[in-house]
């Protein structure tokens, strides 16, 4: 599959979907002027990806802040990869979220209860 | 208005916003390009006044949903009609326990039942409360061809932690100047 390398800007996140390296990662600002064309290649990509992924997919938030609009692309990503997980392919949400920062452990917390597939919450240091 | 009396006008309107603890106004067209100013601005200062990250951090996203409703769902009056990019008025005040972020701008009276009515809802209830609507609405909630607005209005009330007051002035037959307006306390522990 190809490869999905999008570089962060101070109100679009960083994307890598990458296979070969097994990189499936969302991290940064999410606050595009229009989110569905953002996040709407995006979300083709995993739909082509579920179906022929075999290993164990990984899939990183690290993000350290996004608004509401990108709040439900972000919950139409885990729904997709909720699917995978039904289908019985192995796959693992991590969300990273700043040690400090309760309310992006919260919107991780929230996502866990929505979406029934492993999930885990990493905090880390921002310095 | 000759120019002495509309120095005069500047003068008093310094003098409001100095005793209403205004820091910053806008009043105008609201697009991307001006959310991106503002919330970069207000970093900038909020870095410069140590506040903390938390603080920081609610207060530039209440900006970047306020505005965003205002870009995606303000109604122009009858005569401003061919204006596309929605506008608005934008105040950012701050005394030393709070910032209070408000926003006015044009609606139809039709709408303000709907916008009255998850306001009330979101107001009388708690923080658990708030994370039940919101992944309710999350959930249920389609997004609309502009990006859906009800959704912001409970998250700012979640993290927040305090209600948002409101208000709708008649203007014209069938429109109304909507004003929300949101507060963040500077010394609270949010929890």
């Amino acid at each position: 599959m190809e490869v999905i390398k999008i570089v962060g800007t101070d109100d679009t996140p960083s994307v890598t979907l990458d296979v070969a390296n097994e990189i499936f990662e969302i991290s940064g600002r999410s606050l595009p002027e229009d989110v569905a064309v953002f996040y709407e290649p995006i979300l083709d990509w995993i739909d082509r990806y579920s179906e022929e992924a075999t290993g164990k997919t990984i899939f990183n938030f690290k993000l350290v802040y996004f608004n509401t609009a990108s709040s439900k692309m972000i919950l139409d990503i885990l729904l997709k990869l909720e699917e995978m997980h039904e289908a019985g392919k192995d796959v693992l949400i991590r969300w990273h979220y700043p040690e400090d920062d309760e309310d992006m452990e919260e919107a991780g917390e929230e996502y866990a209860d929505i979406v029934d597939v492993p999930f885990e919450q990493i905090s880390y240091s921002l310095d | 208005m000759d120019g002495n009396t509309f120095l005069e006008f500047v003068y008093s309107f310094n003098d409001s916003m100095e005793s209403n603890d205004v820091k910053l106004v806008y009043k105008g067209e609201i697009t991307h390009q001006v959310t991106k100013a503002f919330t970069s601005l207000t970093e900038t200062n909020m870095m410069v006044d140590e506040e903390p990250n938390s603080v920081q951090k609610k207060v530039f996203h209440v900006i970047v949903e306020f505005l965003q409703n205002i870009s995606k769902h303000a109604d122009h009056l009858p005569e401003e009609a061919e204006k596309e990019e929605g506008s608005g008025v934008f105040l950012l005040c701050r005394n030393d326990s709070n910032y209070i972020i408000t926003t006015g701008n044009v609606l139809q009276k039709s709408k303000e039942p709907v916008i009255s009515e998850i306001l009330d809802r979101i107001n009388v209830l708690d923080k658990d409360g708030l994370k039940e609507l919101y992944k309710q609405q999350i959930k249920e909630g389609k997004l609309s061809d502009k990006g859906g607005a009800g959704l912001g209005f409970i998250d700012i009330a979640k993290k927040t932690g305090n209600p948002l007051n409101y208000k709708f002035i008649p203007i014209a037959d069938d429109y109304s100047f909507f004003m929300i307006s949101s507060t963040i306390s500077r010394t609270q522990n949010f929890e």
